[in-house]
């Protein structure tokens, strides 16, 4: 099936035009299919390394399979790859939407975007485990495999600007502007984290430019704006298009969208300093991380607020559909790490939480809550529409994905709240002579059974995903399930009609 | 006064500009003439392109 075609008149400002615009839909389905696909591997990756911690004997005396090789194999796995594939697939397929554009560059360029992030994808992971690293967290693919990302990210640049400026929409539509936003942002920090000099052009290994604190603070001001941009900036793109439009409601405050996205923006860029409290980073920029960090609280519950509120006036439809449930559901676990967050990044509050479990835990917080929950939204708003069906196989088995990835993630963060500040509170523990309480192997046989739930918890979302794959698969085959509908009209009615 | 320090000057109030320039962004987005502008591109995506199922 090739692209759709539009031929209801669309309103362009003041006049009408009533030619066809025909979508890209093509290399679209393929993000989908990959964003799928990488999702599994990464949460099994996962489920896996979260084993090892537990059952060290499943690092299997390997070099090639021990935690510290297939770690950055899952958090490139779930962030660029399961991540990077949905941003791709709801980025071209909303600035096309609201634009009422086709793309930029066209289907072409769209797949040639897509089989060389993907082949970038399996040569990062593959390299991980051959042991070639930049040492740099989220960064660690070597120079050349750098490179390589580059002209991929400005190609898709050029696409996703191209779009907007082809517009046949006087107005940016605020989830582009989030979307450009993320573009733009990890492009300079990809290249801004990445200024290395290979030892020679035939050689995986370099050396960064910056050494010492500053390496460290390029790479925090990388890897938090990374946080900010790629999982928080461009899924926001997804809430403020796929929220209104399932919840058929425009936004709640239109208004508050430009304020959300103009403070984020003028605020996430400082944060990054939070991650090197108490180093040999000088104190005003410990300060002025912490600061900027604490500040961050005023838009994201803007933002928060502004999904949530979406709803105002329909909220029964969370009731009757599990689809607008994950979208809403992953607002306000973006809510709840973006206050969590903060928090953390008050030094006292860091000198207990730094190096411990909890910062696991408010990450995943955020990656399964807020990143994976509205990328499970989104992809089962889209399978119908680019498949042509008229509904999903069933809304059921969005329920049972749903509560079994809820429960997991709920086993996760609890667990890991709970081991983070054992852990911090056995680090400080004094005995009445003035030396430690605990040797370090102590604190870590004190973990292993948070170790064993967060693990569970691991399973359980790995479990929901698999429901989510049938699910898409009947789907795209056009099957439709038989069972019990979700009754959509409200309680009352039905009885004062009866 | 060289054009160079007026530039070091003029950078190191810095935070003072980044405030006007958001308080600026505060304003276009509160200003009550803009409403209407801010009300229809809130419809943006709601708007029937003939492609639903």
């Amino acid at each position: 099936m090739t692209s759709a075609t539009l031929t209801s008149g669309a309103t362009l400002g003041s006049q009408r035009v009533s030619e066809e615009v025909r979508y890209n839909e093509d290399a679209i389905r393929l993000f989908v299919i990959a964003a799928v696909f990488w999702g599994v591997v990464g949460f099994l990756a996962g489920t896996f390394i979260a084993l090892q911690l537990a059952f060290p004997a499943l690092n299997l005396g390997l070099e090639w399979t021990s935690f510290g090789r297939l770690r950055p194999v899952h958090t490139s796995a779930v962030i660029f790859a399961f991540g990077g594939n949905v941003l791709f697939a709801t980025s071209l397929y909303t600035v096309q939407r609201t634009c009422r554009q086709f793309l930029f560059g066209g289907e072409g360029l769209a797949k040639f975007i897509f089989w060389n992030y993907n082949v970038f994808i399996v040569l990062a992971a593959l390299s991980y485990v051959l042991g070639y690293t930049q040492g740099k967290e989220y960064a660690e693919p070597e120079w050349i495999l750098d490179l390589y990302l580059t002209v991929i990210w400005v190609l898709y640049a050029v696409q996703f600007i191209g779009t907007v400026m082809t517009r046949r929409e006087s107005h940016i539509y605020v989830a582009n502007w989030f979307f450009m936003a993320f573009i733009l942002t990890v492009a300079i920090l990809h290249i801004g984290n990445n200024v290395n000099l290979p030892v020679s052009l035939t050689g995986m290994k370099s050396y960064s430019f910056v050494a010492g604190v500053q390496s460290a603070m390029v790479q925090w001001w990388y890897g938090h704006n990374a946080v900010g941009f790629f999982l928080t900036a461009g899924f926001l793109g997804i809430m403020y298009y796929f929220v209104p439009k399932r919840a058929e409601r425009p936004v709640y405050s239109y208004r508050l969208s430009i304020v959300h996205f103009w403070t984020l923006i003028f605020l996430y860029i400082w944060a990054g300093p939070h991650h090197l409290h108490y180093t040999s980073l000088p104190d005003w920029a410990q300060t002025l991380g912490m600061t900027f960090s604490v500040m961050l609280w005023m838009p994201s519950w803007g933002g928060m607020i502004n999904g949530i509120m979406t709803l105002s006036g329909a909220w029964d439809k969370l009731r009757t559909d599990p689809v607008l449930r994950f979208l809403v559901t992953s607002v306000a676990f973006y809510g709840m790490s973006t206050f969590e967050g903060p928090l953390m990044s008050v030094k006292p509050v860091n000198a207990l939480s730094h190096y411990t479990d909890w910062t696991v835990g408010h990450v995943h917080s955020g990656a399964l809550g807020w990143v994976a929950f509205i990328s499970f939204g989104a992809i089962y708003f889209l399978v119908p529409v680019l498949w042509k069906r008229s509904q999903l196989y069933s809304l059921r088995l969005v329920s049972y994905h749903f509560w079994t990835a809820t429960i997991g993630i709920v086993l996760y963060i609890t667990a890991m709240w709970v081991s983070g500040i054992m852990q911090g509170l056995m680090w400080r523990a004094y005995d009445n002579l003035g030396f430690l309480q605990y040797s370090f192997v102590e604190t870590v046989a004190a973990m292993h059974p948070f170790y064993v739930i967060r693990a569970m918890g691991g399973v359980l979302f790995v479990a929901g995903a698999l429901i989510m794959v049938y699910n898409l698969w009947r789907t795209a085959r056009g099957d439709v399930r038989i069972e019990k509908p979700y009754v959509t009209t409200p309680h009352k009615a039905a009885v004062g009609a009866a | 006064m060289d054009l160079d320090s007026i530039t070091v000057m003029l950078r190191s109030f810095w935070t003072v500009w980044l405030m006007l320039l958001l308080t600026g962004i505060l304003v276009y987005a509160m200003w009550p003439g803009n409403r209407r502008t801010f009300d229809d591109a809130a419809q943006i995506p709601l708007k029937d392109d003939g492609q639903e199922l």
